[in-house]
């Protein structure tokens, strides 16, 4: 089997994370650049695949600055087989219309059964593209998995909205999304550090893959987030558990 | 020389990943309980911790010295003590894959590799330490067999390993009358000594290794008779580095905390790091540190090119980098005022765990001893 891994190189969430007032984009150039957390799950659940059928090819592939190449090889020292970076300055700051375009015509001829993808990542938190990637290539989306079956035939999980538990299931190929809900990630071994530079990494610009797609949203302003105001201190003089009631109440809390 | 690789800033990265997220969180806990973390160990066993710098051919990692040092620097940071726990039971599995025939190799350093089978080196005897080729642990051949009695003392792990690597006594001719042994748990004759109480190291055993006509096959000699010292040596010189790694690591993460604890603490109306007398005590071991440092790369890099001088910058980077570590800790504890000698903040363990690298692996006497007839002969 065939998985394609969707990963991206995203600011690490335990540091603070800067929108650019000038470009209004999120710097990606201070700061430690990691794999996505969640993408970094869905690459997780590619290697089980991997781990009890060797014959299993992972390739993971992003759309990123030229250090994405460093999520990349992490990807591969954990035990991708190969990797698809695809990179032009002409897509610095594509928005979601343009980066799915451009990721499908990548992904569109690899003859993957199954891409894999996090549900959002930590830093955009759309969660609209792989969505739009399965319009683009025709497959089927299971979205926001919580839960992932594979056999011979197809995929199915379990998915969690507000309303319930849905069953959902695909034959291949299909595209599905994963949740924090999957498994943590593995650390790379040494073995796979020192091997990693051994592996294909394919270098794709907007040109040759011809999507021909532009960016059709612009973002017309960025604002600081407000400075957080104190709360209301209760003191309780004999009457603070009621009003603490009184207090969750109002907001629907209990 | 001194700027790291890509790979090499991968390894760091990695082995700082996980010792901050398996080793750290529980440091204090195992210190307290005297938990020898053994399913953890077994975690870095296989990410390839167990055989750093062992060759790949049986399940070794096949990387550098220099490697090695950075590896243990980052587990020291999480804890001092399983970080040289790891560097003793890399020294065991590197003297059998270097000494020892392609059986012995194939049957012992897979297991050992991976850290499913845990190795401990038994040099030291309850009245020899400094002076080891005057041990008394005596190996008489009988047959096909060899025939052992004796006590060994301080032996890490002692009670949890699975291979013991002996150095015992086939010949009254000092030095040259020592042979290497490997002695499996379970051999009857083999028995230990009661949990040692410590001041620090309390995440790994310390106990006697007691032997008692405790009979192996020949098979189970590690290289020639005689060229036990050798072995030991060659092996305390790569110990010697690690151990130093480890103390840096201890001091560097001692270090950290301080600077922290130095910005947010107020005292006369200001943080406690706009004292000058206090950023001066940062700086020096910040410089003690990387000095350190420099000199264990250097060390390392001899070690793995097998320079004519590797004994020498061995000693020379022990010596310094566990004095380093120890005083950066020490010094973290004054500076973090009545707050470092509470457990709590974690620093008063690092100076417990460093305390005995500058007695351990050759203590820090013999090491200037080493260096000073070195430097009297040239």
């Amino acid at each position: 089997m065939k998985i394609v891994v969707l990963i991206k190189a995203v600011p690490d969430t335990a540091d603070e994370r800067i929108l650019d007032p000038q470009t209004y984009r999120v710097d990606r150039e201070e700061g430690d650049q990691i794999i996505d957390e969640i993408t970094e799950r869905a690459l997780e659940l590619a290697l089980s695949v991997k781990d009890r059928d060797k014959t299993t090819e992972v390739i993971v592939a992003t759309m990123g600055p030229a250090h994405a190449i460093k999520a990349i090889r992490k990807a591969l020292s954990m035990g991708a087989d190969s990797g698809i970076h695809v990179l032009d300055d002409s897509l610095i700051g594509a928005d979601l219309v343009l980066t799915a375009a451009t990721l499908a015509a990548a992904l569109r001829d690899l003859g993957a059964e199954l891409i894999i993808a996090g549900n959002e990542s930590t830093d955009g938190r759309a969660g609209m593209l792989p969505a739009m990637l399965s319009e683009h290539l025709g497959l089927p989306l299971l979205g926001s998995l919580t839960t992932a079956e594979m056999s011979a035939q197809g995929i199915s999980g379990q998915r969690q909205s507000e309303a319930g538990t849905q069953e959902v299931t695909a034959t291949y190929p299909a595209i599905i999304t994963v949740t924090e809900r999957f498994a943590e990630a593995r650390f790379p071994n040494f073995k796979g550090i020192l091997g990693a530079k051994r592996k294909p990494v394919a270098t794709k610009s907007a040109a040759e893959l011809g999507a021909g797609a532009q960016s059709l949203t612009t973002v017309a302003q960025i604002l600081p987030r407000p400075a957080r105001s104190a709360g209301a201190k209760i003191i309780d003089d004999g009457q603070g558990a009621d009003e603490l009631i009184t207090f969750l109440t109002a907001r629907h809390l209990i | 020389m001194f700027e790291l690789t890509e790979e090499q800033q991968a390894i760091t990265e990695m082995v700082s990943d996980f010792a901050t997220e398996h080793i750290a969180p529980q440091a204090a806990a195992w210190d307290r309980d005297h938990h020898f973390p053994i399913d953890v160990l077994a975690e870095a066993g296989s990410l390839g911790m167990g055989g750093i710098y062992v060759r790949e051919e049986f399940g070794g990692s096949g990387m550098s010295r220099l490697d090695a040092a950075l590896i243990f620097e980052e587990l020291a940071k999480a804890d001092p003590t399983i970080a040289a726990y790891i560097s003793i039971h890399n020294m065991v599995v590197w003297m059998i894959d270097k000494f020892g025939n392609d059986e012995q190799r194939a049957v012992w350093v897979p297991q050992l590799c991976t850290m499913d089978m845990l190795g401990s080196y038994c040099l030291t005897e309850p009245g020899v330490g400094s002076d080891a080729a005057a041990l008394s642990t005596r190996a008489v051949r009988d047959g096909d067999f060899y025939v052992l009695n004796g006590t060994k003392q301080f032996i890490s792990g002692a009670g949890s390993s699975g291979l013991y690597l002996v150095m015992a006594r086939t010949a009254d001719t000092g030095s040259a009358g020592i042979t290497a042994f490997l002695v499996p748990d379970g051999t009857p004759g083999l028995s230990f000594g009661a949990l040692e109480a410590k001041m620090g190291w309390n995440a790994q055993p310390t106990r006697q290794v007691v032997m008692e006509n405790l009979r192996i096959p020949v098979g189970n000699r590690l290289g020639e008779e005689g060229t036990g010292f050798g072995i030991a040596m060659r092996g305390l010189n790569g110990g010697r580095v690690n151990i130093g790694a480890c103390s840096i690591g201890g001091g560097q993460a001692a270090l950290d905390k301080s600077i922290a604890y130095l910005k947010e603490r107020e005292a006369f109306g200001k943080p406690l790091i706009a004292q000058q007398s206090l950023l001066f005590a940062i700086a020096d071991m910040e410089t003690e540190l990387e000095t350190a440092r420099t000199m264990i790369w250097r060390a390392a890099d001899a070690l793995e090119r097998g320079t004519a001088d590797t004994v020498r910058l061995c000693a020379m980077a022990k010596r310094v980098a566990t004095d380093a570590g120890f005083n950066a800790a020490n010094t973290a504890l004054q500076l973090h005022g009545g707050y470092g000698y509470l457990s709590e903040y974690g620093i008063e363990k690092i100076v417990r765990d460093l305390r005995v690298h500058q007695i351990l692996e050759g203590s820090n006497e013999i090491m200037r001893l080493v260096i000073g007839r070195l430097a009297v002969e040239k």
